[in-house]
Order: structure tokens, then sequence, then C-alpha cells
């Protein structure tokens, strides 16, 4: 071989990698990308039943009914619209009334959303960034009810913690 | 006066890190050895000053001085001394010290290490590496201070994040730092050949050292950080594509690959440009996993605060230096001239391939890592990259590079032959053979790919030792003589197979765990009996127990098989009331490689509790694979052809030897 088909032999089969590659990511990128939605945009959307989102926001204060089997029922909120969540198996451990949660699933054709997976925060202090930015865009941040002056409505546990530790 | 004490070392430190930016790399310029000479003390009062700051942090938390505000808000004063300890880099502000620290601990190995090293490339090494520090002090001193003090101190601190009260914090983030800043070793080499603008061999003999030293230890601590994972977040999950797992995966990836494109470099002085630019991109993917965790761009586990000034100086630092390094890169490149030749099958074109496969593969970890927040900035729109794009994507790219892992080896340097390697590794092949048609014959075909992992997997690990075995001559010479040859063996090649070992090692741990796990999840009452695979545990009974700062709520289960009595579990749920948190720890029983795993859920008011029970074949392999790897990239770094300061007479040696 001479010292130029090697060095196309060598570019050749880089592009062909980095094709395949690019095919797969594509490919990906069509099929298991999920949508962030709030239960405000899952309402207003039209989200289409079956098709795989997660769904962000608080655990509606005294929505969690605990069924045979480990099933549970609750209601995620963004203080403005509620959608009914069915989900099987352990909660994760910081799983609260009031608290944020991320789920995972598809909506039914009654409207219920069936989760496969719930995800609660890693920490207390903390909240899932994407479900904070869902109540601040519902205006029931913690920091819009300081501006409001006014008591956040229902128990103190409804009140979303705050995203920054204040010293 | 403790924290004062650090917060001026701290300060000094920074004053030294500007000295040793600029001093010796003015001396190298104009070639005064007085000038270039101020490097190496310097870098060595550095690491003294920082270490200094560390202690005076790690002192404040063991002695509880809930006066600094970070202490207050990270420890307890009941917490056992070993978390006091490790709380210290339990947070934001902490673990920056830390990342300096071990910065700061390369810059002084250099120092006292490198004295075989050409002056003016030791003056341009550190000189980089300073700027490193030098950024990160300012860092540190404007927006995460660790000693800023309360006015008025709170009796009690807020407690450790529970999650993080345990050993592995002891262990886990040293490590992967040890390993994440040891490529600022390779970048700040890279910058200083550059800006030298010599580049050979020699060069890439001094490099590959570090760059093993702080592949090592990602290794080690990207493993360890996943066991931890593993027992810690109570459902049995080893690797989860999280965001903050790839900011270190990606480095790991793009080491791997400049540990293969440096030999070639050392040994044939080609692919010069693409090792450069490797050592380059290693570096940048440490300092964007920085920027990824620090900034709070992302919220795991890692994030500790999220506070938009300091992602905003990460990003600062970020562009500066992957931006200065690829200007660099840019402006010496065109100089290099292309060394050694060689025919796409050989050695070098096996090692080639590596480094196409491992850096496609790093780019779609990029690409899935980096989407969702390209697209939120862009369009608002929200989404989430998961296990499937990563198995998806990710995965196909590892087999034919796993395939094609046994070749390496075994293909002379220059111009191989691809059908005598292929004949030897016949054996390899039949044993890979076997391997699939024995776990179809055992476990069906359920699930229809994980006999071919298996298969895949011996294939590596049977590659491994094929080499092995023809460079000894074994079964074709006397075992005396094969034993006498495998002595005389350079100690790399024994680390190349022990890695390569532990790469397929670490496949066969993740097909046997994905592929065959078994979990149950079910609500026992005390007295009852829940089974799984050839295992039944009877639920004994719960009862509360104290801890040093949380109350626990402990499960007894006594595991049979059969009739045997194995063992106790017992698995626990933890609340601190310090943070109103519950975790949740597993128990797990070693059977084997494989492992029982149990953990708790919700108790239920009426006695009852829930459990999570799995059993996971070969589990163990996925962490101890890793852990042959790294042990394989010691035996490399202890060769004496490779290391550190190695003396003349051993360069001398090493060009006598017939080319392998």
């Amino acid at each position: 071989m001479t010292r130029k088909q090697r060095r196309l032999a060598l570019i050749g089969s880089g592009l062909t990698v980095l094709a395949i590659a690019a095919v797969l990511v594509l490919s990906a990128l069509k099929d298991s990308i999920v949508f962030f939605n709030s239960p405000t945009d899952v309402v207003e959307k039209n989200v289409q039943p079956g098709a795989r989102i997660r769904l962000g926001g608080l655990v509606k204060p005294g929505s969690v009914e605990r069924g045979d089997n480990l099933s549970v029922r609750f209601e995620v909120t963004d203080g403005n619209r509620a959608v009914p969540v069915t989900y099987t198996g352990i909660l994760p451990d910081l799983f609260r009334e009031g608290q944020g949660v991320v789920t995972e699933g598809a909506l039914d054709g009654a409207g219920l959303f069936r989760a496969d997976s719930v995800l609660a925060k890693h920490d207390e202090t903390y909240m899932p960034k994407e479900v904070a930015d869902a109540l601040k865009k519902q205006g029931h941040w913690k920091d819009d009810y300081d501006k409001k002056g006014a008591a956040p409505a229902g128990s103190s546990a409804a009140s979303p913690a705050p995203a920054k530790r204040t010293p | 006066m403790i924290a004062e004490l650090g917060h001026y070392a701290l300060v000094l430190a920074l004053g030294l890190a500007l000295v040793q930016a600029i001093v010796p790399l003015w001396g190298a310029r104009v070639r005064d050895d007085a000038l270039m000479a101020v490097a190496a003390p310097t870098a060595v009062a550095q690491f003294i000053f920082v270490a200094m700051a560390f202690a005076a942090l790690v002192a404040c938390y063991v002695r509880s001085d809930f006066s600094v505000l970070n202490v207050a808000e990270n420890s307890h004063s009941a917490m056992p001394l070993i978390y006091k300890f490790t709380s210290a880099w339990g947070n934001h502000e902490g673990s920056m010290l830390l990342w300096v620290l071990i910065l700061t601990f390369f810059g002084a190995l250099v120092a006292v290490l490198g004295n075989n090293l050409p002056a003016t490339l030791k003056a341009n090494v550190l000189a980089v590496q300073s700027w490193l520090a030098a950024a990160f002090f300012l860092f540190i001193l404007l927006t995460s201070n660790p000693f800023l003090r309360l006015a008025d101190a709170p009796m009690e601190g807020r407690d450790l994040n529970p999650i993080l009260q345990d050993i592995g914090l002891a262990v886990h983030p040293p490590m992967l730092y040890l390993g994440y800043v040891g490529f600022s070793i390779t970048f700040s080499f890279a910058a200083a050949a550059l800006i030298d603008g010599r580049i050979d061999p020699a060069w890439a003999r001094w490099v590959r050292p570090w760059t093993l030293a702080a592949w090592m230890f990602l290794t080690c601590g990207i493993a360890m950080g996943s066991y931890w994972a593993y027992y810690e977040l109570g459902w049995g999950g080893w690797w989860f594509w999280d965001p903050v797992e790839n900011a270190s995966f990606m480095p790991w990836l793009a080491g791997t690959a400049l540990l293969h494109s440096a030999l070639v470099m050392e040994r044939r002085d080609a692919l010069k440009v693409w090792t450069i630019l490797l050592a380059v991109i290693a570096f940048s993917f440490s300092l964007i996993g920085t920027f990824l965790v620090r900034s709070g761009v992302l919220t795991s586990v890692h994030t500790f605060a999220n506070d938009p000034a300091r992602g905003v100086f990460i990003l600062a630092i970020l562009v500066l230096f992957i931006g200065g390094g690829f200007t660099l890169f840019a402006w010496r490149a065109p100089m290099l001239r292309q060394g050694g030749l060689f025919a796409p099958i050989s050695r070098e074109g096996a090692l080639v391939l590596t480094n196409l496969f491992l850096t496609t593969a790093c780019a779609t970890v990029f690409i899935g890592t980096l989407y969702p927040l390209a697209l939120e900035a862009l369009t608002g729109e929200k989404i989430s990259v998961g296990a499937p794009f990563f198995n998806s994507t990710f995965g196909p790219l590892m087999v034919p590079l796993l395939a094609a892992v046994p070749f390496g080896p075994l293909l002379a340097w220059k111009r191989g032959d691809l059908l005598g390697v292929t004949q030897r590794l016949t054996v390899a092949f039949a044993i890979g053979i076997i391997g699939i048609a024995a776990t179809f014959a055992s476990e069906g075909a359920k699930p229809p790919l994980a006999p071919f992992g298996v298969g895949l997997a011996l294939f590596v690990i049977a590659g491994a030792l094929t080499d092995i075995a023809e460079r000894t001559g074994l079964f074709r010479v006397s075992p005396a003589l094969a034993l006498k040859r495998a002595a005389g063996l350079p100690r790399s090649a024994w680390g190349t197979a022990l890695a390569h070992c532990g790469l397929g090692l670490t496949l066969l741990g993740i097909v046997g765990e994905t592929g065959w796990s078994a979990e149950r999840i079910v609500t026992l009452r005390p007295g009852q009996v829940v089974s799984l695979r050839h295992y039944d545990l009877s639920f004994d009974g719960i009862a509360p127990r104290e801890g040093p700062n949380y109350r626990e709520l402990t499960a007894k289960f006594t595991v049979r098989r059969g009739s045997d009595v194995l063992g106790v579990l017992e698995p626990a749920k933890r609340s601190f009331p310090t943070r109103g948190t519950t975790t949740t720890e597993a128990a797990l029983m070693t059977r084997g490689l494989s492992q029982l795993y149990l953990s708790l859920g919700d108790s239920n008011p009426d006695g009852s509790i829930t459990v999570r029970l799995y059993h996971k074949p070969l589990v163990l392999l996925i962490w101890l694979g890793p852990l042959v790897m790294v042990a394989g990239g010691a035996l490399s770094l202890s060769d004496r052809r490779l290391r550190v300061g190695a003396p003349k007479p051993a360069k001398r040696r090493a060009a006598l030897q017939p080319a392998e």
C-alpha cells in the first residue's frame, strides 16, 4: 500500500465509525428521549395517551391512597392543575405528601398517569430542578409567596422547600 | 483562629501560584536557568500551603467548630469521627479545596520527581499547572470560601446529607479527584510541549506514567462510586447513566484512548498530533465534568448548592483553558511532522482502532449528556436522555472494540499478520463459542443477547491470556523454560494482559447482572418466608435501634438454602432527625461472585413490611474487573521502562530490545 492509500484507509474507517455512531445517536434520540411535563402542560397541551413522558410537581397533600399489592395512587400538582398517578412498587425514601416528585410513564385513555418509576430528590433541601422551574412558572415558588407576603395555601408542608439554603 | 489560618494559607498559595505561573514561563522563553528553577520550590510550597488550608478545614470539622459556616451547614457534633473527617469534602466548598489540593499535589510531584525532564519542559509544565491552580484558587476565594465565619454560631450543625454518611465518602471522592485532576498533568505536559514546540517519543515516555497513574485512580474512583451507589441507594442499580456519572466516565474514555495512543507515540513516533489533542481533550472533559457537577446546572447528590456566580466562574475557567489548549494546538500542530509509518493491519493500526472507537463512544456519551442542557437553553423544552439512549448508542460501539481487544497485543508493530493472529487466537475463539453454547444450554435464550455477551467476555479474557501464553511459549516449550520466560517478560506485558482480563471480567459481570438478575417485591409479616431462586428468607421481626445521630428500624431475616442456614440479613431504615431524612440501608450477602440484595420499603401499621429482594448473579465482577484493570496499570507503572524518573540506562536497554 502506498502512503496515500494507507491514509485513505485510515480516514475511511474513521468516517465509517463516525457515520455508524451518528446513525445510532440520531435513531436513539428519536426513540428514547422523554419530555418533561408539568401537570398544567399535561392538561393544556393534550399529551397523547401512551406517549412516554415525565410528569413532575408536588405530591398533593391528602391525595396518597395505598391499595393492595403495593399499588399506590396520588396526585401530582403544580398548584394550578393536578394529575392522578398510579404506581406499583416501593416508593423512594423521600416520597412524601407536599414534596417534589418526578414520575415517568404514560397517560392512559382516561387521563390517569400510569407511572413505572417514581423519583424523589436525593436530598431534603433540594428539589428536582424541573419541578422547581414548573412551580416558578405557576407562581407557587416560595419566593413568590414572600413577594406577595401571603402564606402558602394549605398546610406548611405544601410550600415547596427552597432550592437554596438561606444561611 | 484555625479557619483564618487556613484562609490565609490559601491566599498565600494563590500568590505563589501567580509567581509560578509567570516567572518560569518567562525563564523558559529567555532560557534563563535561575528563572526556570523558581518553578520547583514554588510548586512544593504551593502544595504545602494548600495542605495547610485543607488541614485547617478538617480540623474545624473534627472539632465541630460551628462558628464556621461550612461546618455548621454540613456537620453534626454527634457524628462519628470518621464522618466528621470526611464531611470536610462532602460539600461544595470543601470538595473544591480537595480539588486544588490534588492539583497542587500533582504539581509538587512533577517538581520533585521530574529531575530528568528537560529544564524548559519542566518549567513550562509547572507554569501551566500553576495557571490552573491560580484559576481555581481564585474560584474558591471569590465564590466558594470554606472558611467563612458566622456572626452568631449555632449550638448544633445541620448534619451531613445522610446518604453521604458512609465510608464511601472517605474513598470515592479522593480517588476520583486523583484521577480527574491527575489528567491536569497530561494537559500541562501537552500545553508545555506545544509552547516549547518540541514533541518527540521522549515526551510520550514522560507523560505516560502520569496518564497511567491518573487513569488508575479514575478507574478505581468510578468503580468505587458505582458500588457505593449500588448499596446505598437501595434499589440495586450500579450505573444510571446519570449526567454526573457520565462526567467522570468521559475523561475515563478519553484517558483510556490517550494511554493507548501515547504508546504508539512512544514506540513508533507516530500519532503525535492525535496524542497531544487527546491529552488536551481528556483534561477538558475533567473540566467539563467539574462544571456540570459544581455549577448547579444539574441536580444530583453530587450537587451541593446552586449559586449562579459559581457556574459562570467555572464556565469562564473552562472556556479559558479548553480554548487556550485548542488555540495552542491549532498554532503548533501544523509544525509537527508525522513519524513512523505503519500498515493498517499492525499493532499501531489496532491501537488507532481502539482510539477511534473510544473517542466515538465518548462523543456519544457527550451528546447524550449535554443535549438536554442545550435543548433547554435553546428552546426551553425539558427532556431527559436516560439509559435507553446510552444502551443503544454506547453499547453497539463497544462490541466491535471488545472483539478487537485480543487481536491488538498479538499483532506486530508496523505490519501485522491478521491470519496468523487469528490462528493463534483459535483457542480463545473456541472458549468463547463454548461459553455461548454452554450458556444457551443452561439458561436458554433469555435474554437472547446474554449468551453472546458471555462468549465475548470469555473471548476477551482468553485472548489476553493467549498473549502471555504466546510470549512465554507455554505449551510449546518445557514448563521450566516457559516459567523462566514469564519471569523475564516486561511487566508492562503482564500489565496489558491483566488490564484486558479485567475488561473481560467487567463485561462478564455486566452481562450476568443485567441478563439474569431476579427481583421480588413483597409485603411480609413476621414469620413469613420469601423465596427467590434457591434461597428462602424468613422474616424474623423488626426492632428499633439507636445510632449516634440517627434512629433505625432493623428487620432481621434468616437466609436458608434448602435446610442449611446461610446467615442473617439485617436491612434497615435510618431516620436522621436533624435533616428529617430517611435512608435505606440495604443488606448484602455474597455467594461466590453473586449477591443477595435486600432492602426495606415501607413498614405498615399492621406490623408487615415491604421488602425488595434481588439475586444478582456475577455482580461482584462489575467492580472486581476494574480492580484487576488497576492492578494491570500498577504492574505497567512499575515497569522499569516506564518508571517515573527512569535513568538513562533503562532507556538504552529499551532501545536494544527486539521488536515485539
